[in-house]
């Protein structure tokens, strides 16, 4: 059985954000991680390897610092890392990433994809769906739960109420939740073998039936017109009071604005 | 792609067991604005099994018409044959834009549809208008106008972009539930209805629905309720939530939570408000022992009033409360409860 799971290096949204002095994010100062729901995708399937030996495959798009997320994926046990790395696909929406990780993924072979659900930085959870359309296989969003039944996987896909159980044969492609599990530390030997371990790095011209049309910020339908740091509310009051005063202060308010 | 084939406001209009989400609601009413704007109407695609009764509620609504995909297939969500379906009326009926929910089933949905109709899709929008791009005149670049100017938050909410899809129809976007206003309903509209059949083929992307396991819960839904008492990682235990509950319960409010709280177990996914759980606007919004990651704020800054408790002077949901008060919330909430049964039943 051979998995291939997509990840993304993106800036620690949590460790605080920098901003450049003409209002852009400035990666360069942020540290970075692998996504969260990407690392649990790329769990559940070293946990198929674990149980069916399964092989894995990581693949990531990015700048070339990017490697270090491969590196990470496969000191925690991958087997393969895929860098796609090309000038030519610098500023991608949703849609040019996922044609450009179809055509990387076409020279793959593979039984499962799976993906975040979405990234912390863009939180769009649209580049999975993206994919699977793009290499006509069915996709598994939002899973909570994923297990092997023979040619098939049975996978809990939340909803915001309820959760269904569902069936697909594979190929398939499932986005997974950062609630799927816990995932792994990197091991010092899995450090080590990780370095000594090649990463594919392909470009533009290694990418599989897609046009130039669809790729980069020239082959993205959606531009952006504007980009601004979030104007937030301002303050209100803030009192230090002993428990008493506290409530006869939350009292008053709550009257004045006549909520009771 | 000929872009001036493209016309009208179209809205999924989602429903869930036979019932219209709220979110369709929501829909319509800021497609109603879009197209007066552009000088066109308002169409829902309602799609499901044995879902045509429900089409003049989408009137009530405000739309002026609903295409209904009504086959055995569409009983229960599943990515394909609703992909299937959406993506043929919008390959038939061409709209010029095309808004789908930002809920679970639209952000699988939204992003599978317009991979297959080509085209952009910008996600979790949460403010929608009619302008120009580019929105100043640039020397050498044709600036066009009636463009779908789609603003959504990004990265956890720290930054905000303005997106617009100038080159390719329907501009597409998923919009955060809890977000857009409803209008008024229109008492007995009649839905003008187009029944719709692209023919339903199951093939290996049509997955089995096993199990439906629907989550046991007796509260309302966060978004509509009108006062939240929210907690955070600081209310200390599930057990200590008790608290939390008897001031909702004597305001007729409903408990949230924060996100650390759902990733701790104490309380189910539904009640997480934030970027990864629900946008609410109460009137008033009680944030109890939440530090105020800005993951949490995007989530509940536009709700009417915000009173804050937390023992963390320097706590960030301070910067977003109309009302911060530094204290023990063990102290503070139990009291607080007191005196408003106190203030309530005085009042009566």
């Amino acid at each position: 059985m051979k998995v291939v799971v997509c990840v993304k290096q993106v800036p620690d949204t949590a460790g605080g954000v920098k901003f450049n002095p003409d209002g852009t994010l400035d990666r360069g100062a942020m540290l970075t991680i692998m996504n969260p729901d990407d690392k649990a995708g790329l769990e559940a399937a070293l946990r198929l390897k674990d149980q069916y030996g399964a092989e894995v495959t990581v693949v990531t798009m990015g700048l070339p610092k990017a490697e270090e997320v491969l590196r990470e994926a496969m000191a925690m046990g991958a087997d393969k890392g895929v860098l796609v790395t090309d000038r030519v696909l610098g500023g991608a929406d949703t849609w040019a990433t996922s044609t450009t990780l179809a055509g990387a993924i076409r020279n793959l072979e593979y039984d499962l994809i799976i993906t975040g659900r979405q990234a912390i930085d863009g939180d769009t959870a649209q580049v999975g769906p993206q994919i699977s359309e793009h290499l006509d296989i069915p996709v598994i969003s939002y899973a909570q739960d994923i297990k092997i039944e023979g040619d098939s996987v049975v996978v809990e896909r939340q909803y915001e109420d309820r959760y269904h159980v569902v069936k697909a044969k594979m190929p398939c492609l499932i986005t997974a939740l950062s609630e799927l599990n816990e995932p792994r530390y990197m091991t010092p030997g899995g450090i080590f073998d990780a370095y000594q371990k090649e990463i594919t790095v392909w470009g533009r011209a290694d990418l599989k039936d897609v046009d130039d049309s669809n790729l980069g910020l020239k082959g993205s339908p959606t531009k952006i017109a504007k980009a601004s740091d979030k104007v937030r509310k301002g303050a209100g009051e803030k009192v230090t009071l002993d428990p008493d005063e506290s409530v006869s202060y939350i009292v008053d308010k709550l009257k004045v604005k006549h909520v009771i | 792609m000929n872009l001036e084939e493209y016309k009208g406001v179209y809205v999924f209009a989602q429903q869930v067991d036979n019932e219209i989400s709220s979110i369709a609601f929501e829909l319509l009413g800021k497609a109603k604005d879009l197209a007066k704007d552009l000088n066109t109407d308002v169409t829902a695609v309602l799609i499901g099994s044995g879902v045509k009764g429900l089409a003049d509620q989408l009137a009530e609504y405000g739309a002026d018409k609903v295409i209904v995909v009504d086959d055995p297939e569409l009983k229960d969500y599943r990515t394909e044959p609703y992909a299937h379906a959406l993506a043929s009326v919008i390959n038939k009926y061409k709209p010029e834009i095309m808004l789908v929910g930002a809920t679970a089933i639209g952000r699988d949905l939204g992003p599978r549809v317009s991979a297959r109709v080509a085209t952009g899709l910008t996600a979790d929008c949460t403010v929608l208008e009619i302008g120009d791009f580019p929105l100043q005149a640039v020397p050498g670049q044709e600036q066009l106008h009636n463009q779908l100017l789609m603003t959504r938050p990004a990265f956890g909410g720290n930054t905000i972009a303005t997106i617009a899809c100038p080159y390719n129809r329907p501009q597409m976007a998923t919009v955060r539930a809890g977000v857009m206003q409803k209008i008024a309903p229109i008492k007995g509209a009649k839905a003008n209805v187009e029944e719709f059949n692209p023919g339903f083929t199951p093939d290996n992307k049509y997955v089995e629905i096993l199990d439906i396991v629907k989550a046991v819960t007796n509260t309302v839904d966060i978004m509509d309720a009108k006062i939240l008492v929210s907690g955070g990682r600081g209310v200390g235990s599930p057990e200590n939530f008790k608290i939390l509950e008897d001031l909702a319960e004597v305001l007729g409010g409903t408990v949230s939570c924060s996100r650390a709280v759902v990733d701790s177990g104490w309380k189910p996914k539904d009640l997480q408000v934030g970027q990864t759980g629900k946008t609410v606007r109460p009137n008033v919004y009680f944030a109890i022992g939440i530090s105020g990651a800005i993951q949490h704020v995007a989530g509940m800054e536009e709700s009417d009033i915000i009173v804050a408790i937390n023992k963390d002077a320097d706590a960030p949901i301070f910067d977003v409360a109309d009302y911060g008060v530094v204290g023990d919330l063990n102290k503070i909430v139990p009291k607080l409860t007191e005196a408003l049964k106190a203030e309530i039943a005085a009042a009566k």
